[in-house]
């Protein structure tokens, strides 16, 4: 040990220390502020939240007791009583439909827009102005668009199918502009030097390029509409298994059939995630975000 | 690319199209959609919002009773968050290759995070509902057990990639279990988990417009009340201040993201 | 009595291969030992039986008259305070400061309570940048360990290891990453830490030359066998051909 220790002081000294004469362990720089001060933050507006919370008629302990119950009763014993098998998959079938229409025309109209949006594709201020309609589009929740085309368009497939189009198409913009601009500068510049056009490159350059990754992401947001298509059921009147998800809990007060119409939606969205995990391992190593 | 890989992938591509198409198509038939009907009500659709959805001055007097439910809301999105991000942590460290106890309570850690994240926060809210009544203990906890699921697989994947090697390290100089999680994996991974809390915390205020509609809490069950009552000024009103809210609270996120990350 | 003693050791991590096979050797305190042979050859492994990293599964290893198989977790957590490791990829924290990961070394010491509340005494924090200055890079202390280069981060892993206090250092493919010069810069704090401080290296090596010139002792492993067990000097070309077989010519090109 002795033999590891200096003895005397070095010369010039980099050891800083604190007001008390402690040495310092920690940079001090900002990130470590920041850090914790969002920290901080959270923990504060968490703690003041419970504060500011309406407790109308709350009877924890019992709310308690009876939510077990009945989570017991719906995963345990589930039945279909409002409704034939043949109509769950109907009703299953319009929610995946209401998934894939929202999802693929979405994917039509983002793709034209993310040309516009890839900074190396468009100019600076078409891309700019781009990414601020998107990013107002994406401020407003999916169900407020199905519920406000309704209005004008009428309650139906119609209504929910263009709502939910807003958030798929700023999705995807977000991410096929992403793509785009990943692509290798070089090959631009090559196909710039021959002369080629700007149709000639997207179709050509940087189309082929990107076309799996493009394919990936839209099932990736297949899988997030599905879920949207189950929300827009239950809450603005779309239809399809949220519906009836809506229906048996909230007029029939039926747990087994709720149980039931959970299962079906578990099923569907995890058989979504295993094929958008493979994609992801495959297509994103460093798994996306958003 | 070789000519023979290039007609392959030419193939591939022709062929995924056509099952696209072929899918949408069937969907187009299931839901009853028409595309020409659709492409035809857009128009008469923006035009009607044009129309209607604009904020008069008398709206503006019911300001601050909508600003008091978007608080609500906030607070709601921001504890369930916070709340959530606790217990994923714990979750996410069973849960993770580098950091798991033993495999059982990795599998369990991983399986209670895909049952909560698969099942929609819509059947979340509709189930507690049923007991807990019309509040904001509802909303929260339906947007707690949606939170809990994606952040545990989210913090799950940061754990892996950031901290495998400095595990090792540690194990090898005698550490103990919690010195290698607060001493390495937690302040190697905290900025990436911190940045999908903040993500979170986004969605969630969306989200919670969705709870509150389907719970008759917080921002969603105003702006419900103003559409049953076909009060458009104010259906406006609201649509306009969660944008503001959103768009403040992404703006406060990125700023923070690009310090940290 | 020798510091180390490997007596039949053998591990294999599933039933059709093994990695080791019957493997004896000792090594004395004050020892330069250079492991070298080909990639899979279980060099790797060896020495992560001897901090039990890995577990043991057939003979014995005997550090300072423990029997290292057999130790509880206690105990083992105390055997390992006394082996410091260095390792290829240098395993450092990235985002915590130098300072930070140089002290990581003295977990081993502390309770659980004491270590996550990150108290260290002054004195621990005073011999850290005594070894960073030892090592060159005190003026890196509070810079994060990502901003540093390779054999910069080598260098930290090495003072992580030694402000341990331990016996022993098993040194990982510790220059596998790192360019020429920071090797050599490298290898020669390695071989002054056994000259100046008495502590005993246990090196895998891929790189025959570098053993050659540095180590006192080398052990040639091959296929999991040890094939090579002698001074430095009495290693040739043809024992040289016969750890690495065939490969050998092939690394002599690249």
């Amino acid at each position: 040990m002795e033999m590891l220790r200096g003895g005397a002081q070095p010369k010039q000294t980099y050891i800083k220390r604190t007001r008390t004469g402690r040495i310092n362990i920690k940079a001090g720089n900002k990130v470590e502020l920041v850090t914790k001060w969002t920290i901080a933050m959270l923990a504060v507006l968490t703690i003041m939240a419970f504060f500011f919370f309406d407790y109308t008629g709350l009877q924890l302990e019992r709310a308690i007791t009876e939510t077990a119950y009945n989570l017991k009763t719906m995963f345990l014993e589930p039945t279909l009583s409002h409704f034939s098998w043949g109509e769950a998959f109907h009703q299953i079938g319009i929610t995946v439909g209401l998934g894939v229409l929202a999802t693929v025309i979405g994917a039509i109209i983002a793709l034209f827009l993310a040309f516009l949006a890839a900074e190396n594709l468009s100019k600076p201020w078409i891309s700019k102005s781009v990414r601020v309609v998107v990013a107002f589009i994406r401020a407003v929740p999916t169900v407020l668009w199905v519920l406000i085309f309704a209005i004008a368009a009428g309650l139906g497939s119609e209504a929910a199918v263009l709502g939910m189009l807003f958030h798929s198409i700023a999705y995807l913009v977000k991410a096929f502009s992403e793509s785009f601009e990943e692509v290798d500068r070089g090959i631009l510049e090559a196909m710039r030097a021959t002369g080629s056009n700007w149709w000639h490159m997207v179709t050509h350059g940087v189309l082929p390029s990107t076309f799996t990754y493009l394919l990936s992401w839209t099932f990736l947001r297949f899988e997030i509409n599905f879920g949207v298509a189950v929300a827009m059921g239950a809450a603005a009147g779309a239809g399809g298994i949220g519906f009836e998800l809506f229906m048996a809990s909230g007029f029939y007060f039926d747990l087994r059939e709720v149980g039931f119409i959970t299962y079906a939606i578990l099923i569907i969205a995890i058989i979504l995630e295993i094929v958008s995990t493979q994609l992801k391992n495959r297509y994103f190593p460093a798994a996306a975000k958003n | 690319m070789n000519e023979k890989a290039m007609r392959k992938s030419r193939w591939i591509t022709t062929v995924s199209l056509i099952i696209i198409i072929g899918i949408t198509y069937l969907s187009a038939v299931i839901t009853e959609f028409n595309f020409i009907d659709s492409v035809a009500t857009l128009p008469k659709a923006l035009s009607w919002i044009f129309a209607n959805l604009w904020i008069t001055q008398e709206t503006w007097e019911r300001l601050p009773a909508i600003l008091g439910k978007l608080n609500e809301t906030i607070f709601m999105s921001i504890a369930a968050t916070t709340l959530a991000a606790i217990i994923s942590l714990f979750l996410g460290l069973m849960g993770s290759k580098t950091t798991k106890v033993n495999n059982v309570f990795s599998v369990l850690a991983r399986l209670i995070a895909s049952f909560s994240r698969n099942i929609p926060v819509v059947a979340w809210s509709l189930i507690l509902l049923i007991s807990f009544g019309q509040n904001s203990l509802t909303g929260f906890l339906a947007l707690f057990v949606g939170t809990l699921g994606f952040l545990t697989r989210a913090f799950i994947e940061s754990i892996d990639e950031a901290s495998q090697s400095a595990v090792e390290a540690l194990q090898a100089t005698g550490a103990t279990y919690a010195h290698i999680v607060n001493k390495a994996v937690i302040p190697q991974s905290l900025p990436q988990m911190l940045s999908w809390i903040l993500f979170m915390i986004e969605t969630n205020i969306r989200s919670a417009t969705l709870v509150g509609i389907l719970t008759g809490t917080g921002i969603g069950y105003t702006f419900d009340l103003y559409y049953k009552s076909l009060n458009y000024n104010a259906v406006a009103l609201v649509t306009f201040t969660i944008v503001i809210a959103v768009i403040i609270i992404e703006l406060i996120s990125n700023r923070i993201r690009k310090v940290i990350l | 009595m020798s510091l180390l003693q490997v007596e039949g050791l053998g591990k294999s991590y599933n039933l059709e291969t093994k990695v080791l096979k019957d493997v004896n050797f000792t090594v004395e305190t004050g020892e330069f030992v250079s492991v070298i042979g080909p990639s899979g050859a279980g060099k790797s492994t060896l020495l992560r039986c001897i901090n039990r990293m890995v577990e043991i599964n057939e003979g014995k290893v005997i550090f300072n008259n423990l029997d290292v198989g057999s130790l509880k977790k206690k105990d083992l957590r105390k055997l390992r305070t006394d082996i410091g490791m260095v390792f290829q990829h240098y395993n450092l924290v990235p985002r915590l400061t130098v300072i930070e990961n140089v002290l990581h070394g003295r977990f081993g010491y502390k309770t659980t309570l004491q270590g996550v509340l990150g108290r260290f005494s002054e004195e621990e924090k005073e011999q850290a940048f005594f070894l960073l200055q030892k090592l060159g890079i005190e003026e890196h202390a509070y810079k994060r360990c990502d901003q540093l280069s390779g054999g910069q981060q080598q260098r930290v892993g090495i003072c992580r290891a030694l402000i341990q206090d331990p016996k022993l250092i098993l040194c990982d493919e510790p220059i596998a990453s790192l360019d020429p010069n920071s090797s050599k810069v490298i290898m020669d704090h390695l071989k002054s830490i056994t000259n100046d401080l008495g502590i005993t290296c246990l090196v895998n090596l891929h790189q025959v030359e570098v053993a050659q010139d540095y180590s006192d002792r080398i052990i040639g492993l091959r296929k999991g066998e040890i094939v090579f067990d002698g001074k430095s000097a009495l290693l040739r070309e043809e024992q040289i051909n016969h750890i690495y077989g065939t490969e050998r010519r092939e690394l002599i090109t690249v």
